[in-house]
């Protein structure tokens, strides 16, 4: 039992059960989830479908934050994509062709890739504090975005691009599919080859690391450019959602919301040790959250409250001197009993 | 004079400068900062004339009241090695709940000290989480910008206009020297910023934050009182981004809840700009002050041009880059001395 709760995973798992319970008390009908025309529908459907875009960011800022680092451009470069990408399709003669939006998601998960290699480069290469060097592009990024449309909120109406959003392959929503690639893909990679422990040894002391041969450089480089990419791909999901690409509304606070779901699932933010399971779960943690709100009738714009209420929880349970509190009145009441207990010792 | 007496002066020369460098190398970033300030003000003159004129330059300064506040708040932080994030919406949430108490008819002598007083608390609130409760600065202060935007939306989801005339008076009046104006708001930035400096400078506690931010272990072996300073900053900040609400609002003419979104970045930006390390130790409050003009006058020379404001993201991304590029260098070179 003591395994079961000491187990990195618990505390996240806990929180996210509780959370649906919780849900289903309130609303029934929460856990319900309708077939029409072979098509799943219900709010842990929804649940699903629209955690695609954080799920994404989430998972390469994971790795980011192994490495030491931290990515705030990622809403930035998620406009970038976006932009590109409706532009593209936009211009073309014949929106509605697949491969004219095949060609211009291609086009934007590149220009993506291009920036997270950029912050790769200020980062690994010019050793700038990650926080700062990723700050230039958020404050460029957005500007940049809202030249490629001019300024303009450029809506298109594709449907091989709606698709990505609102589509369903094996009467599941196609966003999941992209989610669970991206899960599946970085999980393989990190944990079956020795990338992952080399990242936690880099994230853990760069310099000792790079001492006993690892690459330290060339594996931070690597963790930027595969979180611009992962963003430049929930960009698109994300336009294709809305059917617009909105340079300012896309991806805002995302970097937040990703950094949570990273500190949820129990990913420390000084770097090192890292798990991509307690970052899914995290995202759905906070999937859920906004569900619940959503359902409350709170505005989503007063959200933010109750995140904040959640992000002083999550760092006051993490906290040493909570531990050392919760230890010394945990202590406290076993020596009292152990006194009581001698006590009717002594009385029998 | 012979050639050997040209060559002593030449070396003597070059020997002070080196000197003169080595001793206020803290300070070339800043006056990096006041050379593009200049450049840039002489650039803009040349190109369009009629740039350099009293009204445009009394309008810069009080365009960005707000942002200087701000600015002066953000260099105590940034000194002693931490950042706050919270103070664009902290400013939001002072400047609605300004409007709408106001609205419902309290003095602004009960308002005005009470939207301070709000903007302190959530300061507080960071502070110990930074400094009793061992949260990164990024962290706490993420928590305070969420919870004071969210907070700012509970209070109104829509704008909510000012008639108080007390606080109007902060922005309509202008006092002239001529074609020279300047309004009470611009007052209270100015005096902001010297109060600031003066701090900084000059007294224990300013002296203090420098420690805290140069080497917090050593400056706890001093026996520097470094929890209460680390406290401080916060709500220093805070207070200022109370005040900074204030200063938008009687601005704006209205509290809105959207205000500032994003505003942390550009007074990051500016604080960077005006010559303060990231990592703490070094800073000037006058130099956030030019960094903010700095940022001030590209707004200005691109409305000028009539270019897409999307522009001054992208510039003062660029700047900023250049920035902590050279910084990173001076940084490289000193500890490569050492």
């Amino acid at each position: 039992m003591t395994k079961v709760v000491k187990h990195r995973l618990f505390w996240p798992a806990f929180s996210l059960v509780a959370l649906i319970v919780l849900n289903t008390v309130v609303r029934p009908q929460f856990m319900k989830i309708t077939v029409r025309d072979g098509e799943l529908y219900g709010a842990l459907i929804d649940i699903l479908r629209n955690s695609a875009p954080l799920m994404l960011v989430a998972l390469g800022m994971t790795i980011v934050i192994a490495t030491r680092g931290i990515d705030l451009s990622v809403g930035a470069v998620m406009a970038v994509s976006g932009a590109v990408t409706l532009t593209i399709i936009d211009g073309a003669e014949d929106p509605g062709s697949t491969s004219t939006v095949l060609v211009a998601m291609a086009v934007g998960t590149g220009v993506a890739l291009l920036l997270g290699a950029w912050n790769g480069f200020l980062v690994a290469v010019l050793d700038i504090q990650p926080i700062v060097a990723t700050l230039v592009l958020m404050l460029a990024g957005r500007g940049v975005a809202l030249l490629i449309t001019d300024g303009f909120i450029t809506t298109v109406n594709s449907e091989p691009l709606e698709y990505v959003s609102t589509g369903y392959l094996f009467a599941l929503p196609f966003a999941l599919f992209i989610s669970v690639a991206a899960i599946t893909a970085i999980s393989l990679v990190e944990r079956r080859t020795a990338l992952g422990v080399l990242t936690e040894a880099v994230g853990i002391n760069p310099e000792a690391s790079r001492l006993a041969g690892v690459r330290s450089r060339g594996i931070t480089f690597g963790a930027y450019v595969l979180s611009g990419t992962l963003a430049g791909v929930a960009g698109i999901i994300y336009s294709s959602n809305i059917r617009a690409a909105d340079a300012n509304a896309a991806g805002e606070f995302i970097e937040l919301y990703a950094i949570l779901a990273v500190v949820l699932g129990g990913t420390s933010l000084v770097g090192g040790k890292f798990t991509v399971a307690g970052t899914v779960i995290g995202v759905f943690i906070i999937q859920t959250l906004k569900s619940t709100m959503l359902f409350l009738g709170v505005p989503s714009a007063q959200s933010p409250v109750f995140f904040a209420a959640v992000v002083i929880i999550v760092v006051l349970i993490q906290s040493p001197r909570v531990h050392r509190i919760a230890r010394g009145l945990t202590g406290g009441m076993r020596s009292r009993n152990l006194s009581a207990h001698s006590d009717a010792e002594v009385a029998a | 004079m012979n050639a050997s007496t040209v060559t002593a002066t030449r070396e003597t020369v070059s020997r002070h400068t080196r000197t003169f460098l080595d001793r206020h190398a803290s300070l070339m970033p800043t006056f990096a900062a006041v050379l593009i300030f200049a450049v840039l003000l002489i650039g803009a003159q040349i190109h369009f004339g009629t740039f350099l004129t009293p009204l445009n330059m009394s309008a810069l300064l009080l365009d960005n009241a707000y942002l200087v506040i701000l600015a002066v708040g953000m260099t105590f932080v940034i000194v002693t090695g931490g950042i706050d994030l919270s103070v664009g919406s902290v400013m939001a949430l002072t400047g609605i709940w300004c409007a709408d108490l106001l609205a419902s008819g309290h003095s602004a002598a009960v308002v005005v000290p009470l939207i301070i007083l709000a903007g302190a608390a959530i300061g507080l609130l960071i502070g110990v989480l930074v400094q009793y409760f061992d949260v990164q600065p990024f962290i706490a202060s993420l928590a305070g910008l969420f919870l004071a935007r969210g907070l700012a939306f509970v209070v109104s989801l829509d704008s909510i206009r000012v008639e108080n005339e007390s606080v109007l008076w902060l922005q309509t009046t202008r006092w002239r020297l001529g074609e020279w104006y300047i309004t009470p708001t611009g007052v209270l930035a100015l005096s902001v910023a010297l109060i600031g400096a003066f701090v900084m400078q000059f007294t224990r506690f300013g002296r203090t934050v420098y420690a805290v931010g140069g080497n917090e272990q050593s400056a706890r072996l001093m026996g520097l009182d470094v929890a209460r300073t680390k406290v401080a900053v916060y709500v220093i900040s805070g207070v200022c981004a109370g005040l900074a609400g204030l200063v938008l609002t009687a601005y704006s003419g209205a509290g809105y809840p959207r205000n500032g979104i994003g505003t942390e970045l550009d007074v990051i930006a500016a604080v960077v700009i005006g010559g303060t390390l990231l990592t703490g130790g070094t800073g000037y409050v006058l130099g956030s002050l030019i960094g903010v003009l700095v940022f001030g006058t590209i707004k200005t020379v691109i409305s000028f041009m009539g270019a897409e404001q999307a522009w001054t993201r992208i510039i003062i991304g660029l700047m900023l880059l250049m920035f902590i590029v050279v910084q990173r260098a001076i940084v490289v070179r000193a500890e490569r001395r050492r």
